[in-house]
């Protein structure tokens, strides 16, 4: 009885410790917060998915723009993460402006496929008299691989579009100030699939002769360049691997504790010790 | 290892660095090293309405002239910068005369900033406003060479000179595949004028900007330079036939064309087994559309089987629609290792269902940029789960019920054995 006893207890320990490991195994990853000054994003944005800004996680891209001008960011998302795109639109002053103006922001991934927004205003119309505007959008968790017909998001740059979609004719041309930024949250394992990409959907990549040229050359690949602060992940590790080491550990104990039922406590008493 | 990433970094940034510092002497000695640097062409509208005093209570060209000052200053050092003037020199009435009237005040070329100064001191509102043919100067000043260039337009009033629509005129710069991108802005403009400065910037794939204030003139002209100084890839120009066996065989690299509405496009890539295509496409609204429109990227086989595609649609005011599509060729099944597997030709269609107002013109097409990369396979999946793995409390419930029972069921498998044994 003794031995189901501590096996009971040994099991729930391991179940308490894992309790919080599952979740927390990879919960270093959420990008450190912008520290200093050279972390601060870019002051412009791109105006074409080929001149689009580079900014991480973490990172507040801002740009001074005239209202009609269609506003490119790209940021770099790894299996396992949830990003969030936040935009802050700070409008023209409403003295210059005749009506309400709907703001849109869009991302699409490495290809150039639109991303859906699971969650998130993601187009808003601001008033007339309003001085910003927030919109966002949570996209999918990214994953390791999928197949060749789905739009399932994959690590890769993800290519962020702010634009004014409604307005007012005479409000083009307007100067207005944007500030972008990425939250990353980390899923975990419960989104980790089989199989990797041969690299991360980044425009430029390539992994045949041109990427070992420029090793050689020792030039960043379009790969490294697009790449998230401590590169890309395998895409191997996931808490899946505690999740099952340590049901096996669970099973094997609770394996000894039915044996252990079997036998009763200690040696059976019929039984004469060997002499 | 991110030790030695840095490093590398470090030995990249100082290269970069030594280079940059090089870079001047290099080009002043030879030509064609300079040939990548960016141009820009400042093109002024000098006009006789320039002479309202409605900016920050000063005149538009005071303010044109304040802001080309600061600008001037602050151009970047790799940039190549010329000025144009419309509607300079002629003040009379004769429309003919004045919508000839175009010059270049400052060539396109390194920068002196006192002559280019002195130059822009000398200006005074005076003629007509001929924006069409100043662009066409404009293009022909900045030539057709490989680098990247963009002409800043900053004008008062709209084009004076029909028939020639600068719209249409932009459309056709553009048209030539010079890599030219125009802006606009507008000195406190009039519906007209900002309608016909929209559809200038649209065609081109630039921005229009309506200036009030000194200030923000300075700052977006100055904004729009710096732009220019940005590297970018610049897309090779190629032609999509009709049908995929004409096709032009395209390697992994960016790629410009142009389609009508309602057009198909072909090109072609060789792919190997084991290799995966990575093709995306973007078509440009480049002039006034319909509200609803598409653009379909197929991979098809030669012999017209699909293989996967990627599609998009949208609604309302864009400035491109782009979709996508990734095809990884299997590993060859018959692995004899001897003779190299052949490559399979992957036709890409590109096809949009864009659709403007009888109106609009529709020559020259719309540009569409194609990416196209190739790369190693992905790793293929036996199980939808990360190596099969698993996860979650049901998981721990179901290994602990079988250990349990698998437990139990041996305890008692091997008490019946002892039992059998004492028995006999």
């Amino acid at each position: 009885m003794r031995t189901v006893r501590m096996l009971a207890a040994a099991a729930l320990a391991g179940a308490a410790l894992l309790g919080p490991a599952a979740p927390g195994a990879l919960a270093d990853a959420p990008t450190p917060s912008a520290t200093a000054g050279e972390d601060a994003g870019p002051t412009e944005a791109g105006t074409t998915f080929r001149t689009a800004a580079a900014f991480r996680p973490g990172q507040e891209a801002t740009a001074q723009a005239a209202t009609g001008d269609y506003l490119y960011w790209v940021f770099p998302a790894d299996t396992g993460e949830r990003p969030t795109v936040k935009a802050t639109v700070t409008l023209p002053e409403s003295a210059l402006r005749h009506g309400p103006a709907t703001w849109r922001v869009d991302v699409y991934d490495g290809l150039r496929r639109r991303q859906p927004c699971m969650y998130g205003a993601q187009s808003r119309t601001a008033a007339k008299e309003a001085a910003s505007l927030e919109l966002a959008c949570v996209l999918r968790p990214v994953r390791a691989s999928a197949d060749a017909w789905a739009n399932d998001p994959l690590p890769g740059s993800y290519y962020v579009r702010l634009t004014v979609t409604g307005l007012p004719e005479e409000d083009l041309g307007q100067s207005f100030s944007a500030r972008v930024g990425v939250d990353v949250s980390d899923k975990g394992g419960a989104y980790a699939t089989d199989g990797a990409l041969a690299a991360p959907l980044v425009p430029g990549a390539t992994t045949a002769e041109p990427a070992e040229q420029a090793e050689e050359e020792d030039r960043r690949t379009a790969v490294e360049a697009a790449a998230p602060e401590d590169g890309w992940s395998s895409g191997r590790w996931s808490d899946r691997w505690l999740w099952t080491a340590a049901g096996g550990v669970l099973a094997a104990l609770a394996g000894i504790g039915g044996h252990a039922l079997t036998r009763g406590a200690g040696r059976p008493p019929r039984v004469p010790p060997a002499t | 290892m991110i030790t030695r990433k840095r490093l590398a970094t470090g030995v990249c940034a100082l290269l970069v660095a030594l280079t940059a510092a090089l870079l001047p002497a290099s080009a002043s000695a030879d030509g064609p090293a300079a040939k990548e640097s960016p141009k820009v062409e400042l093109v002024l509208d000098v006009s006789g309405s320039m002479r309202a005093k409605d900016i920050d209570g000063k005149s538009r060209m005071s303010a044109a002239k304040q802001a080309f000052n600061e600008v001037l200053d602050a151009v970047p050092e790799e940039v190549r910068l010329g000025i144009r003037t419309l509607g300079a020199d002629y003040p009379g009435n004769d429309r003919k005369r004045g919508c000839k009237d175009t010059r270049q005040l400052y060539p396109v070329g390194p920068l002196d900033r006192t002559e280019a100064k002195a130059a822009v001191a000398t200006l005074a509102p005076t003629g007509w406003t001929p924006i069409g043919p100043a662009l066409l100067g404009a293009a022909d000043d900045l030539g057709e060479d490989g680098a990247t260039k963009r002409i800043v337009l900053i004008t008062d009033g709209e084009d004076t000179c029909a028939p020639l629509d600068p719209c249409q005129v932009a459309r056709e710069i553009a048209a030539k595949g010079i890599h030219l991108v125009i802006d606009t802005l507008g000195l406190v403009p009039d519906a007209k004028t900002r309608q016909q400065l929209t559809c200038i910037a649209e065609a081109t794939g630039g921005t229009y900007t309506s200036v009030h204030r000194t200030d923000e003139l300075s700052r977006r002209v100055r904004q729009l330079v710096d732009r220019a100084a940005d590297p970018v890839v610049t897309p090779v120009a190629t032609e999509g036939a009709g049908r995929c066996a004409d096709a032009p065989r395209l390697t992994p690299g960016l790629y410009t064309d142009r389609e009508a509405f309602g057009e198909h496009r072909w090109y072609k890539v060789d792919l190997l087994p084991g290799q995966e295509l990575r093709a995306s496409v973007s078509v440009s609204a480049d002039r006034a559309v319909n509200d609803d429109y598409g653009v379909l990227l197929r991979a098809v086989t030669r012999h017209g089987r699909e293989i996967v595609r990627g599609s998009e649609a949208g609604d309302g005011r864009t400035d491109v629609i782009s979709t996508g599509l990734r095809y990884p060729k299997p590993e060859a099944q018959d692995a004899d290792g001897d003779d190299k597997p052949a490559a399979e030709t992957v036709c890409l269609q590109v096809s949009n269902s864009f659709s403007a107002p009888p109106a609009v013109k529709t020559t020259p097409g719309m540009p569409i940029e194609l990416t196209v990369d190739v790369v190693d396979g992905p790793a293929s999946a036996s199980d939808v789960a990360s190596f099969g793995l698993g996860r979650g409390w049901w998981l721990l419930g179901a290994l602990v019920l079988a250990g349990f029972l698998a437990g139990l069921i041996w305890g008692w498998l091997s008490r019946w054995r002892v039992a059998v044994w004492r028995t006999h």
